[in-house]
């Protein structure tokens, strides 16, 4: 079974946002996603400064399946990458919801968070592929 | 659902996930495919493979059967237990499948692949007329592969638990490789698809699970289909169906040291036709199966395209490289290249050609 933190919201694309209140979201990729994809051998990442909308594709996930999209589930602009990555791209494996973050970035459209699933939501999503 | 070796609820409690291989449920890994890839490349693992297909073939005509049907000639197998790969052509050349074959007591063991399994055995019957053969596929057998540096040691040492075993332990340590022994109803050989070190074990199936869970206990590590295609992709092994299949000459598949072209009088099905290849090879409009390295980030991966200095080419088979923390790839391009470039998810990234062969006991082995 896969962990899906409560305090976060999910796209359909298995992407995750956690957003303090200062309106900066952290972006990773979900538990579910990392054991979908197995080991995670190259990330690619955007640049910082980077103006990035909702759903465009923002980095790629090289694993030991396939190459994958990422898309980013909000829009705004690309304020930090995590560079840890990389040199380490398995700690998304061991960490998603921690080490594994991939992009911080300053929301322009605090509103797009209702298009995303809550932790209940998301867990039906999963099911249901 | 789709079918089970012995061994299927040993891969379930091992935390497998499993996935559909040619209508068998099989491990693709037990949690990390690159993991399991270096345990057998530091120490040993065992890979369940029961869902190939062995054939029995027995008969006073068993040899000249399969000097007709194989491109390599088993006229080599000059003592029982030695084994031999090869590839089973049709008559245009192209290759229905590769194999093993073993020289046995009672004639020759052939282990086919599982995804071929129904076309191969409609090819070998249908060319088995006018021959006195006997084939008689096994599906009551197990096989078990279990390679790595240790690999000897943990199957010895689980084979003297108790004499449960009808095995010599000592017929096993001194067989050099491509040599197997028939030890009551067990064979067991040194071949293999990883470059390691290594055994095949083929045996019951009854007495499968039991023997799985000692070498577990002795530390062997299951190993599941992903490292076992990660590993078979540093030894540069083919993979059927990838590499090559019906419409690819065996000479565009680094196979033509598999062919037995003496004596010239063997009329191997598809001789007229490789004969026909080798010569389009020397006029240099054959393609070539090389190896291709990716030293910075990126992966090359089986349909990508590869651009040469002297024309266009594909890739076969490609993936991460876990010993060597890189991508390697096999890919069939022009003769007579020299550079190439892959074309990675529309990126042009230039590679490096290299021999068909990465890495052999767990070292790095090209230029």
């Amino acid at each position: 079974m896969s962990t899906v933190p409560d305090n976060l919201r999910y796209a359909s694309t298995h992407e995750w946002v956690h957003v303090e209140d200062d309106g900066i979201a952290t972006v990773g990729i979900s538990d579910h996603a990392q054991n979908a994809l197995g080991d995670i051998v190259f990330i690619e990442l955007p640049e910082a400064g980077t103006i990035v909308n909702s759903k465009d594709e923002v980095a790629v996930v090289e694993s030991v399946k396939a190459a994958s999209d990422i898309y980013s589930p909000v829009s705004g602009e690309i304020l930090e990458i995590n560079e840890e990555l990389l040199d380490a791209a398995e700690t998304v494996n061991v960490a998603p919801y921690d080490g594994g973050w991939f992009y911080k970035l300053k929301m322009s459209d605090a509103a797009e968070l209702d298009d995303l699933m809550d932790a209940d939501a998301y867990i039906k999503h999963c099911d249901a592929e | 659902m789709g079918q089970h070796t012995p061994l299927y609820q040993k891969h379930l409690d091992a935390g497998a996930k499993m996935v559909d291989f040619a209508g068998w449920d099989m491990p693709l890994n037990y949690g990390s495919q690159i993991d399991e890839h270096k345990r057998v490349r530091s120490t040993a693992g065992v890979f369940d493979v029961s869902h190939m297909t062995v054939v029995d073939i027995s008969g006073d005509d068993a040899k000249a059967y399969l000097r007709k049907l194989l491109a390599n000639d088993v006229e080599k197998l000059d003592a029982e237990g030695r084994a031999l790969y090869s590839a089973m052509l049709n008559e245009n050349g192209g290759v229905i499948d590769d194999l093993i074959v073993y020289r046995m007591s009672f004639g020759y063991r052939i282990v086919v692949n599982c995804a071929t399994r129904s076309k191969d055995l409609a090819w070998m019957n249908s060319h088995s007329a006018g021959f006195d053969v006997a084939l008689v596929e096994k599906p009551e057998l197990a096989i078990l592969a279990v390679h790595g540096p240790q690999s000897l040691d943990k199957v010895c040492a689980v084979l003297d638990q108790g004499q449960l075993y009808p095995v010599k332990t000592a017929s096993i340590n001194l067989l050099e490789n491509f040599r197997g022994v028939e030890l009551g109803n067990w064979f067991i050989a040194r071949t293999g698809y990883t470059g390691e070190k290594g055994l095949e074990l083929i045996f019951p199936e009854k007495e499968a699970p039991a023997f799985w869970d000692k070498l577990v206990a002795a530390g062997v590590h299951p190993i599941g289909l992903g490292a076992r295609d990660s590993l078979r992709l540093e030894a540069g092994m083919n993979l059927y169906g990838h590499d090559m299949d019906e419409e690819i000459s065996p000479l565009a598949a680094n196979m033509e040291q598999t062919i037995a072209w003496q004596p010239e009088d063997r009329d191997f099905i598809g001789r007229s036709a490789v004969v026909r290849h080798r010569a389009e090879q020397a006029a240099g409009s054959m393609p070539r199966l090389v190896g291709l390295v990716l030293e910075q980030r990126g992966v090359l991966r089986e349909g990508q395209r590869v651009l040469c200095d002297n024309g266009e080419g594909i890739i076969t088979s490609g993936g991460f490289s876990p010993t060597l923390k890189h991508s390697i790839a096999l890919a069939r391009i022009p003769v007579n290249s020299h550079s190439c470039q892959a074309d990675i998810r529309g990126t042009l990234t230039s590679v490096r050609i290299v021999k068909p062969n990465f890495v052999r006991f767990g070292k790095k082995v090209f230029e």
